[in-house]
């Protein structure tokens, strides 16, 4: 367990269900700041909507019930009076699809900025500079910032929709199985650009394999079923594991 | 009988049937732009009319009309598209909303001439507007608001869910959600919507027989409590009301209104082409 002052994120004895349908039970956890914490399981466990409970998004599904806190820098984010929009900026997300907003690629990286309060060409400029950069897709669109965003490849899309993300200065930045639609290049480069970006930002991500959420772990969970069975630090739930059933999960054996 | 054989005779029937159903269209347009085009003088078009509307022109009729529809516009583009807005973007599905649709179906479904009753029962006496311009484009607006917000509502339908999903997770609100990518995105279909509502507005007898339509008027309306002539009702009159009417006048009304309606199609489809380049998907 990470030390509990440490942690950006904390989820205290967190359940939560959609109806009467009960998706994640006592869920204790802490994701250490400025590192990738890796949320694996098998298909329908609980991970998108786990991550889908720190920016709030799950406000969007009807009749859902959550039990117990989660934490964003030992604040209470569904606290009465909570700024949604305010916390969606705090923690960007991106989805397991490349989903580029219509227009070009400079209106989707400045497409929350200019939501917001940042209206100076000159800031905007460099935003969107240096979130192209932090994304490592600069170099590949620096020529053609204005043209539109669908001609770019998917891998390049989804790049763009972490630079999207990183133009508002998250603190957290969430991503379900960001690579699971990207070619092996593609997803190299994704992951190189998210081990460039956890020193600045709290990285958690649901990976599209377990061979990826070992090479990106520096905390992982593992869920099964609504539960989470282990968690621990570096890639010691892929090396080490303790629990019969995530040992079974990463080595295969599962099922 | 061979397989290609038969083929043929199927597309050969096909085809007369696509004929026949076209020919009619033809034929009346081809008739109504001939002999209408005999009537169709500068005069016609800016003059009053004369001599019990035998003579002289449709000026009032062509300038209610437009009147009309853009009075019929300026009441039922924002309801509809807000009505839209709120189905599409904000309601949630319960009895009410249930409620609301059911009532727009049917609402399509109803005949002019009763809308033109409730308009007179409505507007004209219990708000005591009289038959005036207001009235007309308000019973006009109430038949037309229930194709603005079917049309568009499906037009902003169309556009994806995941985008509003973005929109949201990089903190934006719903609106401006709405505002800065599914209009944007659906104002080529809601357009076409809006036009195609107006269009059938601007061609009805009915809804303003009893709450604008002027018999005869040579003289614009002076205020929007004003009668005012119209094209379609004005038809009606010299075709059916006024014995020894010239023929040249009948179908020189009936080209302007044709005219009147087929530019506004086109402009439609002009409108709907200059957004689908100008977006660049
Ligand atoms: N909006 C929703 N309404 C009702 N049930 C839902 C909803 N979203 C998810 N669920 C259910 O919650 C459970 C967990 O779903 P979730 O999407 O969080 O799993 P997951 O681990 O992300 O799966 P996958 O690997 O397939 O993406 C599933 O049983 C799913 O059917
Ligand atoms: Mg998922």
């Amino acid at each position: 367990m990470v030390d509990p002052i440490s942690a950006k994120i904390r989820f205290e004895d967190v359940s939560y269900a959609y109806g009467k349908d009960t998706v994640l039970r006592n869920i204790k956890l802490g994701i250490p700041s400025n590192h990738i914490t890796v949320l694996f399981g098998p298909a329908g466990s609980g991970k998108s909507t786990l991550l889908r409970l720190i920016n709030r998004l799950n406000d969007l599904a009807d009749d859902t019930s959550l039990t117990g806190r989660v934490l964003l820098d030992d604040e209470d984010i569904y606290a009465a009076g909570t700024d949604v929009a305010a916390l969606r900026r705090r923690v960007g997300m991106v989805f397991a699809l490349p989903l580029p907003l219509p227009g070009t690629i400079r209106y989707n990286v400045l497409y929350g900025p200019t939501l917001g309060s940042i209206q100076k060409q000159a800031d905007l400029d460099s935003l969107l500079v240096q979130s192209l950069q932090r994304a490592a897709l600069w170099d590949e669109v620096k020529d053609r910032l204005d043209s539109p965003a669908n001609r770019l490849s998917g891998g390049q899309q989804q790049r763009l929709c972490i630079a999207r993300s990183l133009a508002q200065q998250p603190e957290v930045l969430l991503l379900d199985e960001p690579t699971s639609g990207l070619d092996p290049i593609s997803t190299a480069k994704v992951e190189e650009s998210l081990m460039e970006l956890e020193r600045e930002c709290t990285i958690v991500i649901v990976p599209h394999s377990v061979q990826q959420g070992a090479r990106l772990s520096d905390y992982a969970a593992f869920l099964l079923m609504g539960e989470l069975v282990e968690q621990g630090p570096d890639k010691q739930l892929f090396t080490a594991p303790k629990d019969k059933r995530t040992e079974d999960y990463v080595t295969g054996r599962f099922g | 009988m061979s397989r290609q054989a038969i083929q043929r005779l199927g597309f050969a029937v096909l085809t007369i049937v696509a004929v026949l159903v076209v020919a009619p269209i033809f034929l009346v347009v081809a008739v109504v732009v001939f002999r209408g085009l005999q009537g169709i003088s500068w005069e016609f078009l800016t003059a009053m009319p004369r001599d019990g509307m035998k003579a002289g022109g449709i000026f009032p009729a062509i300038v209610g009309t437009l009147l009309l529809t853009s009075g019929t516009a300026l009441v039922a583009v924002p309801m509809g598209l807000g009505g839209a807005i709120y189905l599409s973007e904000y309601a949630h599905d319960n009895w009410l909303t249930r409620a609301v649709r059911l009532a727009l179906v049917n609402l399509a479904g109803i005949p002019s001439i009763v809308y033109g009753l409730f308009g007179l029962g409505l507007f004209v006496l219990f708000l005591r507007l009289g038959t005036s311009v207001v009235a007309g484009s308000l019973t006009l607006a109430m038949m037309t608001i229930p194709v603005i917000i079917s049309t568009a509502e499906e037009a902003l339908r169309a556009v994806p869910t995941e985008f509003r999903t973005v929109n949201l997770s990089l903190g934006g609100s719903r609106w401006q959600g709405i505002r800065r990518i599914v209009l944007p995105q659906a104002l080529p279909g809601i357009t076409t919507g809006i036009i195609l509502g107006l269009l059938r507005a601007a061609g009805e007898t009915a809804p303003i027989l009893f709450t604008v339509a002027a018999f005869y008027m040579p003289q614009l309306p002076r205020s929007p409590l004003d009668q005012t002539m119209a094209l379609p009702y004005h038809l009606y009159v010299i075709s059916t009301q006024v014995p020894n009417m010239p023929g040249t006048i009948q179908y020189g009304t009936a080209l302007v209104l044709l005219a009147l309606v087929l530019s506004m199609n086109i402009l439609a489809s002009v409108i709907r082409t200059y957004f689908r380049r100008r977006r660049q998907w």
